[in-house]
């Protein structure tokens, strides 16, 4: 066979490429994580020690005032965040569908915020929200003192400023998905319905829409992931405060592991994280591969 | 059901500053079957879809059932159409898809129910009722997509290429199929192709569209022995018309290719002139062997093509022109024999060799 030792060494400079991602994913994702597992099982402080102790972070960690209010914040702002991303993403693109002149210019102004970093978006909404010098100082500053916009430094409000700056934020990326699903959609679909008399606002909701599921689920899952990633944010805006209100679990980790040195609850709560994930993307994993493998079949 | 005439004055479409139609004319009788046949880009499915009410026209009227619908809502037409890539709606019942818009404009359940039913039925899919279009085959969504058509009750049906995505066999069976619905139906249908068949089997009559314009309106008999010019002439029959430049001398003979053909029982469309011309004569058309008559010749075979029933040979005459000739299957004829051929008068097709006009 001639062309065997030629294959070979093309297999070879394939797996010689793929050895740095496999490397990053044993030693960085896989290493780390399992490491992290291990650690939360012991009684470490602010240095790694092997001293086992079963679960009793994590019972600390369930007693923990602020990992409650970490966890609760995070589940309020990733609710609202991902619906409302979705939908504000969702009406943006259908605005934008309607075939505008400047379709160019309003799809780079919606998707701009997407290409600044958290923190930017942080401090550039801290700023106007403060109501010191923000948004209610300019109203009042207008002649109307008794106006009033101080969601951020109130503790039962703080959350929604969130959901709002990550709204701003991700809205333009769930825009473009959107769009792009909208493209796809056959023009004739439109025609049909048309000519069936149905009024185009119906013809989104109960056709195009429900068309769009590939799109929807895309933009779930970027969104989702930003979500439990949600640290920059919170920390660049409002810093947790006041008081524990806008705290969420990203957060809790951070601190505990480089300021509270406490390795082993830092530990138990990001596996907590993880094992939230885990248990609510697998099953989404999970149905979607087999609906494909369905697909495929026929 | 309404009465479903369409009348067409002086159409005028323009996409951006690029003319696409102007001033075109179109009259269908009620319960008649008009087919568009033209090629890719010759306007027929913009003319289609002037008509339904998706595209604006710049200029003109659409009349349809003695209603100037101009400018109406396609809704408010009183048309139906079926679309090429069956526009079916992909995340509703097949049930769903046939009475959504029934559903929209308000009408009664029960109602609703028995129209399905019934069209179901005419098309032969009440057993389908309940699938999504991803369940179902090419052929099948097509019957649907009739089917959402035929709930609507209406005097027109518009219908933009919708056998162009089907296999041959799937395509030759739903042929029929439309073709009894229109009888069954006694609906006005405007039919959008490109393939020629399609439009010699349904039609009442056809409008061959080249170019933004009608070059001729009549009935396939018509379109396929008389064409009116040499576009049209080409784009009907298959396999293709022969064609043989030469000379009309004295307005008696052609003169081309090597070959004298007497004209002699040719209906000239104005007086017989002299000049060059185009002779243009349907495979099937070539009398042969003894049957051949004044003007025969012996001409060369080059290639035989055997198609089942007949065989398409291609032959040589004596001056060089090119030209092919149908002969039953079971043909003895080879590559290298000579052939006798005659081409007679009354089968003939001239054309004028400046304008393609017929002569």
């Amino acid at each position: 066979m001639p062309g065997f030792p030629r294959r070979l060494t093309s297999r070879a400079a394939a797996g010689l490429a793929l050895l740095p991602a496999l490397t990053i994913l044993l030693v960085a994702h896989l290493g780390s994580t399992s490491w992290t597992i291990w650690i939360s099982l012991t009684s470490s402080r602010m240095l790694p020690n092997s001293n086992f102790v079963g679960l009793r972070q994590y019972e600390t960690l369930l007693n923990n005032d602020r990992w409650l209010v970490s966890a609760q914040n995070l589940a309020v702002f990733g609710t609202l965040m991902v619906v409302g991303s979705l939908l504000v993403g969702l009406l943006l693109a259908i605005a934008i569908d309607q075939r505008l002149r400047v379709e160019n210019t309003l799809r780079s102004i919606f998707l701009y915020p997407f290409s600044m970093s958290f923190v930017v978006t942080g401090l550039a909404w801290q700023w106007m929200l403060n109501p010191t010098h923000g948004i209610q100082k300019l109203v009042r500053g207008w002649g109307f003192e008794t106006f009033q916009f101080d969601w951020i430094v109130r503790q039962e409000t703080v959350i929604y400023t969130l959901v709002f700056a990550g709204i701003w934020h991700a809205a333009g990326l769930v825009m473009a998905i959107m769009l792009a699903g909208l493209r796809g959609i056959d023009e004739e679909i439109w025609k049909a319905s048309r000519v069936d008399g149905i009024p185009a606002w119906r013809t989104y909701v109960s056709i195009v829409i429900p068309m769009l599921g590939a799109s929807f689920a895309t933009a779930g899952i970027l969104l989702s992931a930003s979500v439990v990633r949600l640290y920059d944010l919170a920390v660049a805006m409002t810093n947790g405060g006041p008081g524990l209100a806008s705290e969420v679990p990203a957060k809790f980790v951070m601190d505990h592991l480089f300021e509270r040195g406490n390795l082993g609850l830092a530990a138990a709560a990001a596996t907590s994280m993880l094992v939230t994930v885990v248990s609510i993307a697998a099953p989404l994993l999970y149905a979607r591969s087999r609906a494909r493998t369905a697909e495929t079949r026929r | 059901m309404e009465r479903g005439d369409v009348s067409l004055n002086g159409i005028k479409i323009m996409f951006g500053s690029v003319k696409v139609l102007e001033n075109l004319d179109l009259d269908v009788a009620k319960s008649e079957f008009l087919v568009l046949l033209g090629p890719s880009g010759c306007g027929k499915s913009t003319l289609l879809n002037a008509v339904a009410g998706l595209i604006d026209v710049k200029d003109g009227q659409i009349w349809i059932g003695g209603r100037n619908v101009t400018w109406e809502e396609p809704k408010d037409r009183g048309i139906a159409m079926v679309f090429q890539s069956y526009a079916l709606y992909p995340r509703m019942t097949v049930r769903g898809n046939m009475s959504f818009g029934l559903k929209v404009s308000g009408t009664p359940a029960a109602e609703i129910a028995r129209r399905v039913e019934e069209a179901a039925q005419m098309l032969r899919i009440s057993d389908l009722l309940d699938r999504r279009p991803s369940e179902l085959s090419g052929g099948q969504r097509q019957r649907v997509a009739i089917g959402r058509a035929l709930v609507r009750k209406v005097g027109v049906f518009l219908f933009d290429e919708p056998l162009s995505n089907l296999d041959a066999q799937l395509r030759a069976e739903l042929r029929v199929e439309i073709k009894r619905l229109h009888q069954q139906l006694g609906a006005t249908m405007i039919y959008v192709t490109h393939d020629q068949i399609e439009a010699l089997t349904l039609a009442d009559r056809i409008a061959v569209m080249h170019g933004g314009v009608i070059q001729q309106l009549d009935t396939p008999a018509k379109i396929y022995r008389e064409p009116k010019n040499r576009f049209v002439a080409s784009f009907v029959g298959s396999p293709a018309m022969n064609f043989i430049d030469g000379r009309i001398e004295a307005g008696a003979t052609f003169d081309g290719g090597g070959l004298r053909v007497p004209l002699a029982g040719y209906a000239f469309a104005g007086n017989p002139a002299s000049g060059p011309a185009t002779l243009g004569i349907r495979p099937e058309h070539v009398v042969t062997g003894s049957d051949a008559r004044e003007g025969a010749f012996d001409a060369t075979v080059e290639l035989v093509e055997p198609m089942g029933a007949d065989s398409l040979v291609w032959c040589r005459s004596p001056g060089g022109a090119a030209f092919s000739m149908r002969l039953p299957g079971d043909t003895a004829v080879r590559s290298g024999d000579r052939q006798r051929a005659s081409f007679p008068a009354a089968s003939l097709s001239l054309f004028d060799s400046t304008n393609g006009k017929r002569l």
